[in-house]
């Protein structure tokens, strides 16, 4: 089998690519290299949707990010992922900071961006963010800003593809690429796929798959950044909440989620260890202070979890997406914040790159550009708990206490396409594990209900794939194996 | 959607909450116990380790042998429980709202509630832990219910952080199965659990107790490779140079626990900063009527002053529907109790000024182990109420007291009273 296009990377650019594309009468397929999709960067970065203002001029990522901001209007009408317009507040906290801020918002509504507002006000200021330090000067407001899950957009980018025709393959790490007679040949460790055209969305890797088609024209580095994670409810924010811009990110911005927690990060460590998601004492101690002065009363008592994410920096700080010299190959890399703001602009852009290189689109006629909502037990009312329930028990079964997590949520998750197939990958897509008790209480039963609709062993559930068994075998097997001439248990 | 009425509906079917029903039903009131589990137990099925029943029975059991009786009881009095049942919300107005497979959605409007939903473990995120996330790091109760509920080990060799109870049996239990147990690796300068599972646990089989040092690395991508250990110093500053490494495939945490209180959060009861709700001396929660025993109001470490408690909040709640229930309260205001020098906690947090006549059971830890010390009742003005002596204490053995504060003589304007553990005058003349 030829695909039409072979996109290497299972991430949310991969996934947006390939969703758009499905449009198309083509045949697509992702290669993932992880056990699940959205499984790098997607999985670890601030999930805020950006109004625009933050990059330079001359960058191309600016105004690929005011574009793609207007765009999620209608990808959340479609796909029906957790986002919301909440707006940002840039906090200035002396008064010759108010001059920069000025200069962006002109800027930033010259470019396009909405409603962009300089509040110095202080009593205005903290009617709409009571939470704020006191030391606040001024604000630039963004009502376009938002906050979006990320890998839950990238799980509603993958169905919907799937569901009109893209085919995904998972644990597939691309060892080598051929070209030739306008074939790519890509080669992983489980198996061959050939296509006509080559995406590269590989993200922190994109640079070493670059190199494979002898294209050395830009490196990748990682970037760590830390986060921490508070409780549900601990603290209550209205609004995405960055310190002034540093020459090297955003800064530590203190911001809340689609499920009602607050986080705090991430900072920015330049690293070489593409692997390296470890997270530092003097990291969490950094994000802490940093938060701290835009949020004296961090709930300090409740964090949850802290993690790292690695962002893919590249040379120039810019987005790299080049038609490159070899024909067919297009770079997509250096994705890094607002990367996810602009995933939908950059998807168009990859379909006119195509277009350019002479690739016939012609639009299929079953498309369905609907994910349709899933259903979440905490949506319902009550009277609606009650049939759903008499209609189907798995919804009155609660695995997960903390998020309140029915069965029927973990089965849908699992048996949806491009699935869950690991323990994260449950918790990723609908959120046990991801509470106050991080799974402690529920995830025997996420690894009894995946052995159960997978029709695998319990010693064989991984939490995120190859070498990540949970459990090593049956009690009494070390004890017996020890013994000389002891029988072994079946 | 299926309606019940009844007296007294607890929540959690675990040795707090099946004690509290027994007492309620004994008193000819009608009761409905809300079990999430499928079972009826809680938390004492997976402790199978023996310890059990020394105070309740006075012969020692394990813990499914000392909750079976309760469990016994409860079907011999005919007690109405619900099994795979959640509750996901109660009111203030006493209406409990739960789900499960064969009824949905139920509504039960009862005339008080007793909260007996227990605790949960503190995590690696709780406590700030960096490094890697790979598969291998459990609470030690999971990795409990794993090996005694499920038949199934988490790994081969462990490294063991905080020498909490659980954490200290399950090094023996581990043992057990032929695992290797490197190390428990305590963070204070002295075990946190209590003293005869430090010798039971882990002396009886060689395992290292390393006082003074945490884990200050995680080691391994996929699956725990190794711990890095640090010492640390009397701030909990890790002491640069004294890393050492620990290879292992598996880390299990025993590093506290937390009551959980979060549908008592949403009614709109008070927490306490200790996490459990705010409770006057009859367990009764700011919320009228709604009564708390158990892990939900305060860590134990026996299950037999569970049992106690919950007892207690039975009668209360029997009590309170016999002579209060429907009734309009007067506000007759109340003393504050709070924790002084080396006190970490007070149970009750108030005591109503109409109840200082009647005896009233303190319950509070230490924060920090000491010797010949003195446990201290004062007024906001400084007037000592009460003093004992005793020979030590440590924060792992909850402290309880039982005292009459009008025979005291409390000055019924007093606010609050302090509570304190200090050292005795001798000693202090003694090392002079």
């Amino acid at each position: 089998m030829i695909y039409d296009i072979i996109i290497i990377g299972g991430g949310v650019t991969g996934c947006s690519i390939a969703r758009t594309l499905s449009k198309y009468d083509l045949k697509i397929c992702v290669l993932e290299k992880e056990a699940e999709i959205a499984s790098g960067t997607t999985k670890a970065n601030s999930g805020v949707i950006h109004a625009g203002f933050a990059s330079p001029r001359e960058y191309v990522k600016r105004h690929m990010c005011i574009k793609g901001n207007k765009l999620y209007t209608q990808a959340v009408k479609e796909l029906n992922f957790p986002f919301k317009r909440i707006g940002s507040f840039v906090v200035a906290l002396e008064d010759e900071q108010i001059k920069k801020l000025e200069e962006e918002r002109k800027k930033g509504i010259e470019d396009g961006i909405p409603d962009l507002e300089l509040i110095l006000d202080k009593d205005t200021i903290l009617y709409m963010e009571p939470n704020l330090t006191e030391d606040v000067v001024g604000v630039l407001h963004a009502p376009s800003a938002g906050i979006v899950s990320p890998y839950e957009l990238t799980f509603a980018l993958a169905e919907n593809a799937s569901l009109n025709g893209v085919k995904f393959f998972r644990n597939q790490e691309v060892i080598k690429i051929k070209h030739q007679d306008y074939i790519f040949t890509v080669r992983t460790y489980k198996g061959e796929f050939q296509g006509k055209n080559l995406i590269n969305a590989a993200g922190l890797y994109a640079s070493q798959i670059s190199k494979m088609l002898g294209l050395d024209y830009f490196s990748i580095l990682p970037r760590k950044g830390e986060y921490i994670l508070f409780d549900r409810n601990a603290l209550q924010l209205n609004k995405v909440l960055f310190p002034m811009a540093t020459k090297v990110s955003k800064g530590i911005l203190v911001c809340p989620t689609l499920h009602g927690n607050t986080f705090i990060g991430p900072n920015a460590q330049n690293i070489t260890d593409r692997e390296d998601l470890s997270t530092t004492t003097a990291g969490l101690k950094e994000i802490l202070e940093g938060g701290k002065k835009l949020i004296p009363n961090l709930p300090l008592r409740s964090p949850i979890r802290n993690f790292a994410g690695l962002r893919a920096v590249p040379d120039d700080y810019d987005f790299i997406i080049d038609n490159t010299d070899v024909y067919g190959f297009i770079n997509v890399a250096g994705i890094l914040s607002p990367g996810l703001t602009a995933t939908f602009a950059i998807a168009e852009k990859v379909v006119d790159y195509l277009e350019l290189l002479g690739l016939e689109l012609k639009a299929r006629e079953d498309y369905n550009p609907i994910r349709p909502k899933p259903d979440r037990f905490k949506d319902f009312t009550k009277e609606e708990l009650d049939i759903k329930i008499h209609e189907d028990p798995a919804w009155g079964r609660i695995v997960c206490r903390c998020e309140t997590i029915p069965e029927r949520e973990i089965i849908d998750a699992i048996h949806a396409p491009v699935g869950a197939k690991t323990v994260d990958g449950i918790k990723f897509r609908c959120r046990p594990g991801m509470g106050r008790c991080q799974g402690g209480f529920c995830r025997p039963r996420v690894i009894e209900i995946l052995a159960r609709e997978l029709g695998l062993p319990y010693e064989e559930i991984t939490k995120r794939g190859e070498d990540t068994n949970i459990l090593i075998g049956k009690t009494k097997d070390i004890a017996l194996r020890d013994i000389p001439g002891g029988a072994t248990r079946e | 959607m299926n309606s019940y009425e009844v007296d007294v509906v607890v929540i959690g079917g675990g040795s707090a909450g099946l004690a509290a029903a027994i007492v309620v039903k004994k008193a000819k009131l009608n009761v409905l116990i809300l079990e999430r589990d499928k079972e009826l137990g809680g938390i004492t099925l997976q402790c199978i380790h023996n310890g059990f029943g020394l105070h309740e029975f006075e012969e020692e059991l394990t813990g499914p042998e000392y909750v079976q009786r309760f469990i016994n009881q409860v079907k011999e009095l005919e007690i109405p429980f619900k099994l795979d049942t959640m509750v996901i919300e109660f009111t203030a107005e006493k209406i409990v709202y739960a789900v499960n497979n064969k009824e949905g959605l139920i509504e039960i409007k009862a005339k008080a509630i007793i909260l007996a939903m227990g605790c949960r473990e503190r995590t690696r995120g709780a406590i700030n832990m960096p490094g890697f996330r790979p598969a291998g790091i459990y609470t030690a109760g999971q990795a409990q219910r794993f090996v005694n509920i499920e038949g199934y080990l988490p790994g081969r060799s462990y490294v063991i952080l905080g020498s909490g109870d659980i954490g200290m049996i399950m090094a023996r239990r581990l043992t057990w199965e032929g695992c290797k147990v490197k190390a428990v690796v305590e963070i204070l300068p002295y075990v946190s659990g209590l003293i005869r599972n430090q010798v039971q646990c882990l002396e009886d089989y060689g395992i290292p107790l390393i006082t003074s040092y945490t884990v200050t690395k995680i080691h391994g991508r996929d699956r725990v490779k190794g711990v890095t250990i640090s010492k640390v110093d009397r701030n909990f500053d890790r002491v640069i140079g004294s890393e050492k490494f620990i290879e292992c495939d598996t880390l299990l945490l025993s590093v506290g626990l937390i009551p959980e209180n979060e549908l008592t959060r949403e009614a709109g009861a008070k927490i306490s900063e200790m996490g459990g709700p705010i409770v006057d001396n009859n367990l009764e929660t700011t919320l009228n009527g709604v009564f708390a025993c158990g892990n939900v109001l305060q860590v134990h470490d026996l299950v037999d002053l569970v049992t106690a408690e919950a007892k207690r909040a039975g009668l209360n709640a029997v009590e309170y529907i016999k002579s209060r229930y429907g009734k309009e309260e007067e506000e007759v205001g109340s003393i504050k109790c709070t924790s002084g020098e080396n006190v970490g906690y007070v149970k009750p947090d108030l005591i109503p000024k109409s109840e200082l006549e009647k005896d009233i059971i303190f319950t509070f830890r230490v924060k920090k182990p000491d010797r010949r010390i003195q446990i201290q009742f004062k007024d906001e003005n400084n007037k000592i109420l009460y003093k004992k002596k005793r020979r030590y204490v440590i924060p792992s053995e909850m402290l309880e007291l039982k005292l009459n504060l009008s025979d005291l003589q409390i000055d019924t304007t007093s606010k609050k009273i302090i509570i304190e553990v200090i050292p005795r005058l001798e000693v202090l003349i003694e090392e002079d």
